[in-house]
C-alpha cells in the first residue's frame, strides 16, 4: 500500500491522524493475505517449477528441465488435447443452448418464472453431485442404454463412458448440463437490457424477426458473448471435480485434464517439479484470457 | 438483475409459439431428469435398480437407503455414514462465509469511499486472484498448513476458504458500494462521523441485498468445493463433497446405487435449498461475478 495521505498534516491530533489511517489499516489484513497467499504462493510454485522437487520441495535449480520433460510426457499431451476438445465443445454448446433458451424465454412465455429456475438449478449443485448422477445415467449396464433395451430398442448403444475414444464427450455432456442455464441467464439479462424503442422502429420499417435478431439484437449482446466466453473458458481450464466424479480420469487416462494431471503428478506420483510446471502453464493460459478482460473492464469503469 | 418480464417488441405466430414451448419443455426435462431420476431411485430397494427400469417409479418405496447413507454407510474405512461429514461441511462453511463476507464488506467500503493512490491496482490484483487456477497454490498451501499445524483439520479449510473467498466478496461489495451516493458519506464526515460510524450507521443498513448475495454465493462455492477438501482434509475431517466421492467410488463390496443417490441428494440439499429460497439473490451473485469487473 504505497500511498501518502494528503490530508495528513503536522497539526492534527492523534484522533484525526488515526481516522486518516483507519481505511488503510482495515484493508491491510486482506492486502497481506492476498500478497502472501495468492501472489507469494504463485511465485513459490513458479520457483518450484525450476527445481528438482519430488516428494518434498527442493531448492536445487535445474533450469527449464521440468518444462522440457513435461512437454514430452504422453499423459500431458493427452490432457492438453482433451482440454482443447472439452473447452471448445463446452464453450460453443453452452453458448448456443444458452442463447437459444434466452431468446425463446424472451418471447413473453407463460410460465417463464417456473422454467427459468429449472434451467438454472444445476449451477447450485456440486460437480461431484452432477458427476454421480450422470455417471450412473451414462452407465450402459443400468442407465440410459439399459432403459432403451427394456423399452424394446435392443440395438440402442450408448457406452461412451466406457470407451476411451468417446469418454471425454461424456464430460462435455455433464458440464453443459451444469452450466448452460447460467449462460442463459447472462444472455437473458442482456436481452432485457435492449431498448424496445429501437426494436419497434425497426419493425415498423418492415424488418422480419430474423433480421431483427441478426442485425440489431445479437450485435447488442456482444458484452454478454464476451463474458460468457471468458467465464466458460476459465471454468473449463479449472475443471477438476467433474472429471474425478464422472470418470476418475479414465478409462485409463483417456479423460485426464491438466488439472487432474497436476494433482496426480504432485501428490500421487511425487513429481512436484513437473506438477508445479503444469500448474504454471495452467495459470498462464488463464492469465492470457483474464488479464486483458479484467484490464478492459477496470479501465471502462474509471 | 432485471430478469422480470419486459415489453418485448418481437412477435411470433401460433405455430412458432407451439415449437417454442415444445423446445423449452424438452430442455426443462433435460435439466430435471438426471436429478429427478436420482431422487426416485434413492427410494427403491437395490434389486429394483440393478434389475429394473430407471425411469419406473419404485414398486416398493423405502427410506432405508437414506438412513444408510446418513448413518451407517461405509465412507473410507469407517461405517459412519455421511452425517459426520455433513457436520464438517457446516463447521467449515459457516465461519468461512461469515469471515469472508465481513472482510469483503470492509474492503469494498474502503476501496470505494476512501480513495487513495493505488486502490484500483489493489482491486485489480484482488480481482485476478478470484480467477487463478487453484492448482497454482496447492503445494505452498499444503506446506503452510503443515507449518501452522492445522493441516487436515477443519480450521485449515476455513483458512483456505477465507483466503480465496475474499477476492469475490470484495468484488461484490465494491461494485455495490460504488453505486452508493458518496455525498451521504461526505455529509456524515462533515458532521464528525468517524470511519466505523459511517460504515455502521450509513453503509450497513442499506447493504441487505448485497450481504444476501455474498453469503449465498460464498456458501454455494465453499460447500461445493472439492479440490481443497480433497487436498487438505484427511479422513475424519473431510467435507461432504469428498465423503460423497469416497462413498460413490469405493471399490469394496456391492455398489449400493440407491445409497449413493441418497448421499448425493444430501450433499446437494443445502445449496439447493438456498437456491430455492433465495434464487433471486443467487442469480444476482452469478451476474455480479461475471458481467461486471
Amino acid at each position: 500500500m504505497a500511498a501518502t495521505d494528503p490530508m495528513l498534516s503536522d497539526g492534527v491530533d492523534f484522533r484525526t491522524r488515526l481516522q486518516n489511517w483507519l481505511p488503510k489499516i482495515v484493508l491491510a489484513p486482506s492486502f497481506a493475505i492476498m500478497v502472501i497467499f495468492v501472489y507469494g504462493f504463485i511465485a513459490f510454485t513458479v520457483f518450484l517449477s525450476f527445481t528438482d522437487s519430488r516428494m518434498l520441495p527442493s531448492f536445487n535449480l535445474v533450469g527449464l528441465q521440468n518444462y522440457d520433460r513435461l512437454f514430452r510426457i504422453r499423459e500431458w499431451d493427452t490432457a492438453v488435447t482433451n482440454l482443447a476438445i472439452f473447452a471448445s465443445l463446452y464453450i460453443v454448446i453452452c453458448t448456443l443452448i444458452g442463447l437459444m433458451l434466452a431468446i425463446l424465454l424472451d418471447q413473453k412465455i407463460r410460465g417463464e418464472g417456473l422454467l427459468r429456475p429449472i434451467f438454472l438449478y444445476p449451477m447450485a449443485l456440486s460437480f461431484i453431485v452432477t458427476g454421480t448422477a450422470w455417471k450412473w445415467f451414462l452407465d450402459p449396464a443400468i442407465g440410459l442404454e439399459n432403459t432403451m433395451h427394456l423399452w424394446g430398442w435392443e440395438s440402442f448403444e450408448f457406452d461412451w463412458i466406457k470407451d476411451s475414444e468417446m469418454a471425454i464427450y461424456t464430460i462435455v455432456i455433464a458440464a453443459v448440463w451444469q452450466s448452460s442455464g447460467f449462460v442463459m441467464a447472462m444472455f437473458l439479462a442482456g436481452l432485457r437490457g435492449i431498448d424496445n424503442e429501437i426494436l419497434k422502429a425497426a419493425q415498423m420499417d418492415g424488418a422480419s424477426n430474423f433480421q431483427l435478431y441478426r442485425r440489431i439484437i445479437l450485435p447488442q449482446l456482444r458484452p454478454a458473448f464476451l463474458s460468457a466466453f471468458v467465464i466458460l473458458s476459465h471454468l473449463a481450464i479449472k475443471s477438476y471435480d467433474l472429471v474425478i466424479a464422472l470418470t476418475g480420469g479414465g478409462p485409463g487416462n483417456a479423460t485426464a485434464l491438466p488439472a487432474t494431471f497436476m494433482y496426480s503428478y504432485t501428490f500421487t506420483r511425487n513429481q512436484m517439479g513437473i506438477g508445479a510446471s503444469s500448474a504454471v502453464i495452467m495459470l498462464m493460459t488463464i492469465a492470457a484470457i483474464m488479464v486483458p478482460y479484467l484490464y478492459a473492464e477496470l479501465r471502462e469503469r474509471k | 438483475m432485471a430478469l422480470a418480464s419486459s415489453d418485448n417488441a418481437v412477435r411470433s405466430s401460433n405455430v412458432a409459439r407451439f415449437f417454442i414451448y415444445l423446445v423449452l419443455i424438452l430442455f426443462a426435462l433435460f435439466y430435471l431428469l438426471p436429478f429427478g431420476i436420482m431422487l426416485v431411485n434413492s427410494l427403491k430397494p437395490l434389486e429394483e435398480i440393478t434389475g429394473g427400469n430407471m425411469i419406473a417409479l419404485p414398486r416398493e418405496w423405502t427410506i432405508a437407503p437414506w438412513l444408510s447413507a446418513w448413518s451407517t454407510a461405509q465412507i473410507g474405512v469407517q461405517p459412519t455414514g455421511l452425517r459426520p461429514y455433513f457436520i464438517n461441511s457446516i463447521a467449515m462453511a459457516v465461519p468461512a462465509v461469515a469471515i469472508s463476507t465481513i472482510a469483503g464488506a470492509l474492503n469494498g467500503y474502503v476501496l470505494t469511499k476512501w480513495h487513495f493512490k493505488g486502490a484500483t491496482w489493489i482491486f485489480g490484483l484482488l480481482l485476478f486472484s478470484c480467477f487463478i487456477p487453484f492448482q497454482i497454490v496447492l503445494i505452498p498451501m499444503a506446506r503452510i498448513l503443515g507449518l501452522l499445524n492445522i493441516s487436515g483439520t477443519t480450521y485449515g479449510l476455513i483458512l483456505v476458504h477465507v483466503v480465496y473467498g475474499i477476492g469475490f466478496s470484495t468484488l461484490y461489495f465494491r461494485n455495490y458500494y460504488a453505486a452508493f451516493p458518496t455525498e451521504l458519506v461526505r455529509a456524515a464526515m462533515i458532521d464528525g462521523a468517524g470511519f466505523f460510524q459511517i460504515f455502521w450507521r450509513i453503509m450497513l443498513p442499506s447493504s441487505g441485498p448485497i450481504i444476501a448475495v455474498c453469503c449465498i454465493w460464498q456458501f454455494t462455492n465453499i460447500w461445493n468445493d472439492f479440490l481443497f477438501g480433497a487436498s487438505f482434509a484427511s479422513g475424519g475431517s473431510a467435507p461432504m463433497t469428498v465423503a460423497l466421492n469416497n462413498l460413490v467410488n469405493s471399490s469394496t463390496g456391492v455398489r449400493e446405487y440407491n445409497v449413493h443417490f441418497a448421499g448425493a441428494i444430501m450433499a446437494a440439499a443445502p445449496t439447493l435449498l438456498v437456491y430455492i429460497v433465495a434464487g433471486r439473490y443467487f442469480v444476482r451473485g452469478l451476474m455480479a461475478g461475471s458481467v461486471k469487473g
